[in-house]
């Protein structure tokens, strides 16, 4: 089977996970949604490292993962601190990008 | 045109000559010091500026002596120093040129100048600020020294704007005075106009030449078209005249006065003033070769020694009469040196002679000042020739002097003028003739007002003869005042001839013709005087007065009105319609500018929520958007 | 059609309706959670079809088991009682959202089928026999040509364990309170606001009820209001009290009419 079917459902996702980031209020959705655009971009490359016969792809998507590991951790941790501190995880409370 | 005159190049300086910048260098560092030294030196500060100067007039002498003893063929002594500007395969070397002409200069600068030194530590002695006087007299004896010694043009305008300076600080230099802080602001601004002209004729220079030094521009002074020459020579006149208070550029000099009296003797009487005359002597190659500019010069001196003498005439106040007088005199050697060569060495020996008996009557001026309580108007003195005894014995000197009282030094130096003026054009004779007449008449008006007649003093003022450190050196130039002429009379022409190419002239003591005429006038104008103010009390007040001569020379001749009407008025005018264009236009433009700045960024502002949703969503249509051009541009 | 077509169009479309559920519908964060778990286990399938089996695991193990279930901790740590408002408070954030995620769609999607040449599909079959197996050959690649890489991510991870304890320090900023000082501030609120300083009642302790839904009866037979978690008030569990504790008091009443008749 050709690897499009699979790119395009990457897509699909991707675009989902750009959607959930823009729209969503709450700071854990908007960050899960990051975490699908990962995943997206993840099955493009096995899906390539499939039809390509090359394993490479794999091993980025295994590093991929570590990295969102890592930064899921620190992700959340902030997420908590400025909940502890605002009480909220909203991201539209935390507008102090503005002055 | 070209005058037979025998040229030497100067030789390169050797051994103790060339350390001759040491002359500069000495007044100089005094001044660096005086002014840094602060109070430590309020004690001490006016005798390290008088044997700054004293030290320079020994430096001097020597060189003096040194060209003496030389062959003529080896007196012009050039002392390069460093190369000041160099751009490319174009430099400027500074330099200094010990000539007949500049050691001339530089003697009469520093042995005047010290004399005035002197006086001034007694003049200056109640002033608290009398370290920094010292200060300004060295910087400007420094400065005058530059300008005499340069060897080129662009370091002679270093020393034209440096004795410029010299003179704002000093004419101000009673600055809580607002008439000296104004006469000082008008003796540069009007100096600036002169300024203008010397830069352009340097850049002229520069341009044509390709140097400026003297050498460079009297080897090619003859090459150049008619044109170039007149107009240079111009420039160099226009300069001359903001210097030396020639008209039109005459008006800054009466208000000069304002500074204290040593500054009138040796800044506005013997030296700086005279630079004009320096440099068109200088500049003789140009001159000589423009019929133009030499005339023009001649109008400008002929002009001016009849206003500074009518001036003269009409003024009360002792300091101002002699600026008219000084005025005057200056016109007879401008108009000596616009006579070509006939004229240059006689330009330069009545420099010198005036150098003196000027200096000697400003000094003798600020003398009876210092009697009368610094009282300047002569209707408040009045029989001060036994109160003030060495005082008016030394005046009397600079008076014959300057009336050309026979064998004095105004007698060789002024009538040699008057025949040269007649040799060359009646006009410019009958000019300087007359000029003689008023001369003496208003010399004796100004002796009879204040040695003579009853006592017209204010009340509480009790004459007194000054001290000895002013009285010293009035009387070493009372006793210049008597001989200088008579000293350099036979010398001068062949002394000057290699420097300034000038004619010798034949001279003999007893008087032609046109000495004798002149001899003649002078007596009537004595005798005028006598007739006005010696015969009949003078008034304490000054009379009203309805004749149009007196009342026009009350007013300096309307020079200032004239100032007024043709550059202020109308640069006022100027100023305040670029005031409003600045205020209306350009503000208005800079405002409205920003204030649409600030219109435009309080919509942008409202780009910038803050949120960071609102950042994710530009940054995807920014992504969307740079992907559909990068697409587009790939289909087409 | 092949197995691995079955799965994917049955994984495919379960997936895109899970996602866009999860992430654009949901108003709970613990549903969109859920969904995007669900998303994960797919992906996770989806790997397997691609002969990526070691992914496949790790997606399953990592993704779905650590990262998702970290999600849910943190859910629960900052409440999940309260249902994100959907109402959007930014002015056409919504409308010009929802562009910008299918324009997006629309050049990725055209990218992709332009750049698509339907060459023919390689397979690992190849790639996962050379070292014997799937895991082999990826640990040949990892520890081979991406140690250095490989290395670098151990910085990563102890980077990322030591920003994560940073953050979740909770600097103190006033002595723990003693025993002592909080009976002090137990009275001193009694004195000041009359709160009272004991322990709150206890729950209702009925014969068929001790629920902590239960609240306790004061003497006089009313509900203690004090007895019982607000939280339970609010969703309306609490037990009828009075209600139940009737059937004592009619028992009694019985006990004591028969007593009566006795004597």
């Amino acid at each position: 089977m050709s690897p499009d079917n699979y790119l395009y459902l990457a897509a699909a996702l991707f675009a989902i996970g750009t959607a959930g980031v823009m729209l969503r209020r709450n700071a854990l959705v908007a960050f899960m949604s990051v975490e699908l655009m990962l995943n997206a971009a993840n099955l493009a490359m096995v899906a390539f490292a499939s039809a390509r016969g090359n394993l490479d792809g794999q091993v980025a998507t295994f590093f991929v993962m570590v990295v969102a590991a890592a930064e899921v951790v620190v992700g959340l941790s902030i997420i908590i601190t400025i909940y502890r501190t605002r009480r909220s995880t909203s991201v539209d409370a935390a507008n102090l990008l503005k002055l | 045109m070209i005058s037979l005159e025998t040229t030497f190049a100067p030789v390169l300086a050797t051994g103790l000559t060339s350390y001759a910048w040491l002359i500069i260098a000495i007044p100089a560092i005094s001044a660096a010091v005086l002014l840094l030294g602060g109070r430590l030196l309020d004690q001490v500060g006016h005798w390290l500026g008088v044997a700054a100067v004293t030290a320079s007039f020994v430096i001097a002498a020597t060189l003096f002596g040194y060209q003496l003893m030389s062959d003529e063929s080896a007196r012009a002594i050039s002392v390069p120093l460093y190369t000041w500007i160099a751009a490319g395969t174009w430099k400027v070397t500074a330099g200094l040129l010990i000539d007949q002409l500049s050691i001339l200069f530089a003697l009469l600068i520093t042995g005047v100048g010290a004399l005035i030194h002197v006086y001034s530590v007694g003049y200056m002695a109640p002033d608290e600020r009398r370290r920094r006087f010292f200060a300004y007299l060295n910087l400007f004896i420094a400065a005058m020294l530059t300008l005499v010694l340069a060897d080129n043009y662009l370091v002679l305008f270093v020393g034209w704007e440096g004795v410029g300076l010299a003179s704002y600080l000093l004419i101000g230099f009673w600055q809580h005075k607002p008439s000296a802080a104004a006469a000082a602001k008008k003796a540069f601004v009007m100096n600036r106009i002169g300024d203008l002209g010397l830069t352009m004729a340097v850049m002229s220079m520069l341009a044509l030449f390709g140097s400026s030094s003297f050498a460079a521009v009297n080897a090619g002074a003859e090459h150049l078209d008619a044109f170039w020459v007149a107009t240079i020579g111009l420039l160099l006149l226009l300069g001359a005249c903001g210097k030396s208070a020639q008209v039109p550029l005459q008006a800054w000099l009466l208000d000069a006065m304002e500074g204290p009296t040593p500054v009138s003797a040796l800044i506005h009487a013997a030296t700086m003033v005279t630079a004009g005359v320096y440099l068109v002597v200088r500049s003789h190659a140009i001159f000589s070769i423009s019929p133009v500019a030499s005339t023009a010069v001649v109008v400008v001196g002929a002009v001016t020694l009849l206003v500074g003498a009518w001036i003269g005439t009409s003024k009360d106040d002792i300091k101002k009469v002699l600026a008219g007088s000084t005025m005057s005199q200056i016109g007879y050697m401008m108009l000596a040196a616009g006579l070509g060569p006939v004229g240059y060495a006689f330009a330069i020996f009545h420099l010198l002679t005036h150098g003196f008996f000027k200096a000697n009557m400003f000094l003798g001026a600020g003398s009876v000042m210092h009697a009368m309580d610094d009282d300047v108007n002569m209707r408040h003195y009045g029989a001060l020739a036994k109160v003030t005894r060495i005082t008016f014995l030394t005046f009397g000197m600079g008076y014959l002097a300057i009336i050309g009282f026979p064998f004095f030094a105004g007698y060789f130096s002024k009538d040699h003028i008057i025949e040269a003026a007649f040799e060359v054009s009646t006009v410019a004779g009958i000019a300087a003739l007359v000029g003689a007449g008023i001369t003496a008449f208003y010399m004796t008006r100004l002796m009879l007002m204040t040695f003579f007649g009853e006592k017209r003093w204010r009340e509480g003022v009790h004459p007194h003869e000054s001290p000895l450190v002013m009285t010293v050196p009035l009387i070493v130039l009372a006793v210049f005042s008597i001989g200088a002429g008579a000293l350099m009379n036979w010398w001068i022409q062949d002394w000057l001839e290699p420097a300034v190419g000038n004619h010798v002239h034949e001279i003999s003591i007893v008087p032609g013709p046109i000495g004798w005429l002149t001899m003649l006038i002078v007596a009537a104008g004595i005798a005028l005087g006598w007739y006005l103010f010696g015969r009949q009390p003078v008034p304490a007040e000054a009379p009203a007065s309805r004749n149009p001569f007196t009342v026009a020379g009350r007013n300096d001749l309307f020079g200032d009105l004239v100032n007024d009407t043709l550059v202020v008025r109308p640069t006022m005018f100027a100023s305040r319609g670029l005031v409003a264009n600045d205020d209306k236009v350009i503000d208005g433009g800079v405002g409205g500018l920003a204030t649409l700045t600030v219109g435009l960024s309080n919509q942008v502002r409202k780009l910038q929520t803050g949120q960071v949703r609102n950042y994710a969503l530009t940054m995807t249509l920014g992504v969307v958007l740079v992907g559909v051009i990068v697409i587009l541009s790939q289909l087409g | 059609m092949s197995g691995a077509e079955i799965t994917f169009w049955i994984a495919a479309p379960l997936m895109v309706i899970a996602a866009a559920l999860g992430l654009l519908v949901f108003r709970k964060a613990v549903y969109s959670a859920l969904c995007i778990a669900f998303v994960m286990i797919n992906l996770a399938v989806l790997y397997a079809s691609l002969d990526a089996m070691f992914l496949t695991f790790v997606q399953i193990i990592v993704y779905t088991g650590a990262i998702m279930m970290l999600f849910l901790f943190v859910l629960m740590l900052v409440g999940v009682d309260t249902p994100d408002s959907m109402v959007e408070t930014l002015k056409g954030q919504r409308g010009s959202a929802i562009a910008a995620a299918i324009g997006l769609l629309g050049l990725i999607v055209f990218g992709i089928a332009g750049a698509l040449n339907g060459g023919p599909k390689v397979g690992l079959d190849a790639a996962n026999a050379a070292y014997g197996g799937n895991v082999e050959s990826l640990a040949a690649l990892i520890f081979g040509r991406y140690v250095f890489i490989f290395e670098l991510t151990s910085a990563l991870l102890i980077t990322a364990a030591i920003g994560a304890m940073v953050l979740g320090q909770h600097a103190r900023t006033k002595p723990k309170a003693t025993q002592a000082d909080r009976a002090a501030e137990r009275m001193r609120r009694y004195a000041a606001d009359g709160v009272h300083p004991g322990t709150l009642p206890n729950s209702g302790v009925l014969a068929r009820h001790n629920s902590i839904a239960t609240p306790a009866l004061l003497p006089d037979g009313s509900v203690s209001d004090a007895s019982v978690s607000p939280t339970l008030v609010s969703r309306g569990v609490i037990v009828d009290a009075p209600a139940m504790s009737q059937i004592t008091a009619s028992a009694f009443d019985q006990v004591e009419t028969a007593q009566e008749e006795d004597q």
